[in-house]
């Protein structure tokens, strides 16, 4: 009797694992099966003609070049922040104090708001500030919501790390600051894998750039224009009455989740790197 | 020489501390500005009349937030309800049964599940689940349904958060001691009855945690849910009926908002409430998986 039921839950719990890895699968190939033949070498390389919304020509490089911009602004302050604060509550702070409990505490719930709520937090921030929908507010919203994400994971990984390296800089003579530089080194793999990650939530995200970066047909040229993002090119474009808009938007679908995957199984690479590095 | 490296490690230090109390001041400066721009609309009206009612007439100045309360609530229910059984089984399975090559097989589906963007699983839902509920479920059920519905935004939303409760749940499951487990199966008890016996038992409360972790995920969600849902301010009286959730109503009317300043106060009022109960569910979760983790470290 108690085999029959070991044989029974088994067999639905490997349906339950079958049926997750299914809905992935359906998921890429819906994506794939509608966007490949909307997709072509002009999506990548032209700008939208005629408007994005109603124009019949071109493709998304705007949309493409956009996210990148974004992309790049936001990680590049992220890293700045993140480093050091991870490097802070690991070697600066006594293991187990309460001040550093609190900062993870508040980087988890940092990590949880909802994207939709730093998009208003930061359209709330640049109107205080006078600024228009732009480059830098894109930046900027984007920027707080990949913050914990990159935080919390380097620091997961920087608290596997032995603390003999440290010791044995520290008993050299070492002062904390030269003792980082060194650590650094050894923790790239792990800052690369934080970044990727960030990177992947960040480029695809569109409740942040909604209100705060806006939507262009071209590249922005200064940090006050308006930029266009690939979520939100896929977003707005299905909303079309036109046909071929709507195709430009299943091609960005395509473009999005294509880097999403690089992305992922980059990350994975360096992750398992990091984990041989250990040993 | 000395001198100089002596305070380089301090200038670094002092920034570090900056950095570090900044990090705890946003989340409060995010409460607090939410707060300052929903005022106007909180002093305008009573709270209690925002919250109950459900006439929604912007242009009126009739502000009731109770149909998109109503279905934020329904569609992230669903969605927990859809999502809960798949990944209890998965991560038992993962935990206790599958082999080392499935379980590494299966940490990049997982992966790649959390890694997709809302977008992305919008444009999936319109176009297989809103057909699916359209023409094959709705029809048994109701005499016409466009697809656009309260359930299509939970399956949608079902598999956004599944990858977040089996990563939360192996966490969980990884606590318990192995002498335990071994314990029970030397005493001649089968796996499911130590799974059930020993491991489910040990996790009621980690359960519960990521369960309320990923309904705050749910209520925040704003892309995916918005392109399937079809965003009438309605209250929903099944699951075949369009519904409007909150993000859904920020995400929306963020255009037209600037015009009238109680608008624009009461769109920032539903971020507001969003921020509360997501840093309220978070904080207890989070809390209580910090708990969990540490009660086997000695």
């Amino acid at each position: 009797m108690k085999h029959l039921e070991e044989k029974i839950f088994k067999v639905i719990m490997i349906c339950a694992a079958i049926i997750i890895f299914g809905v992935l699968v359906y998921i890429i190939t819906t994506v794939f099966y509608r966007g490949l033949p909307a997709l072509s070498l002009d999506m990548i390389t032209k700008l939208p003609g005629g408007g994005f919304y109603l124009g019949k020509e071109g493709g998304v490089l705007n949309a493409i070049v956009g996210s990148l911009y974004i992309i790049i602004g936001s990680l590049a302050i992220s890293i700045f922040i993140s480093v050091p604060l991870v490097m802070y509550i690991n070697f600066y702070l006594p293991a187990k104090s309460i001040f550093s409990s609190l900062i993870r505490f508040s980087l988890d719930i940092l990590f949880g708001i909802p994207s939709i709520v730093y998009g208003a937090f930061g359209f709330a921030l640049m109107i205080f500030l006078g600024v228009r929908a732009s480059l830098l507010g894109g930046i900027l919203t984007v920027a707080m919501l990949i913050m914990p994400i990159m935080m919390r994971s380097f620091d997961e990984i920087t608290r596997l790390l032995s603390h003999d390296l440290p010791d044995a800089l520290l008993s050299l003579g070492a002062t904390k600051y030269e003792m980082i530089k060194v650590i650094l080194r050894q923790l790239m793999p792990g800052l690369v894998t934080a970044i990727l990650l960030a990177v992947g939530r960040g480029i695809g995200d569109a409740a942040t750039v909604l209100f705060t970066a806006g939507y262009t047909d071209n590249i922005p040229a200064s940090l006050n224009q308006p930029a266009a993002t690939l979520p939100l090119s896929i977003f707005f474009q299905l909303g079309s009455p036109v046909e071929e808009v709507q195709n430009r938007a299943y091609a960005s679908a395509i473009i999005l989740t294509v880097i999403i995957l690089i992305l992922s199984f980059s990350a994975r690479y360096f992750g398992s790197k990091f984990s041989k590095h250990k040993i | 020489m000395r001198r100089l490296r002596a305070v380089k490690d301090k200038t670094v230090r002092y920034f570090m501390l900056g950095i570090a109390i900044f990090t705890i001041l946003l989340l409060i400066v995010i409460g607090l500005s939410l707060f300052f721009k929903a005022l106007p609309i909180m002093k305008e009206k009573n709270l209690w009349v925002l919250l109950t009612s459900a006439d929604w007439k912007p242009f009126k100045g009739d502000f009731g937030f109770l149909p998109f309360i109503l279905s934020t609530f329904y569609v992230s229910f669903i969605a927990i309800i859809i999502a809960l059984p798949f990944s209890i089984l998965t991560s038992i399975y993962l935990n206790s049964y599958a082999s080392k090559n499935v379980r590494r097989f299966f940490e990049p589906v997982v992966d790649l599940l959390s890694g997709i963007p809302p977008v992305i699983y919008g444009v999936w839902g319109t176009l297989t689940i809103v057909p699916l509920i359209a023409d094959k479920i709705a029809p048994g059920f109701v005499e016409f349904s466009t697809g656009y519905t309260v359930l299509a935004g939970g399956v949608v939303l079902a598999v956004m958060i599944i990858p977040l409760l089996i990563s939360i749940m192996l966490e969980v499951f990884r606590s318990i001691p192995k002498e335990m487990t071994d314990a029970s199966l030397a005493m001649g008890a089968t796996k499911w009855q130590t799974v059930k016996k020993v491991i489910l038992r040990r996790s009621v409360s980690g359960i519960i945690a990521a369960t309320v972790l990923a309904l705050s995920r749910a209520f925040g969600e704003t892309m995916a849910v918005l392109m399937v849902c079809g965003n009438i301010a309605q209250i929903p009286h099944s699951i075949f009926d369009a519904c409007y959730p909150l993000p859904a109503l920020i995400a929306n009317n963020y255009g037209e908002m600037l015009s009238m300043p109680s608008y624009e106060s009461a769109l920032m009022f539903s971020a507001f409430l969003l921020f509360i109960i997501v840093v309220l569910f978070n904080g207890l979760s989070r809390f209580t998986l910090n708990q969990i983790e540490r009660r086997y470290q000695f």
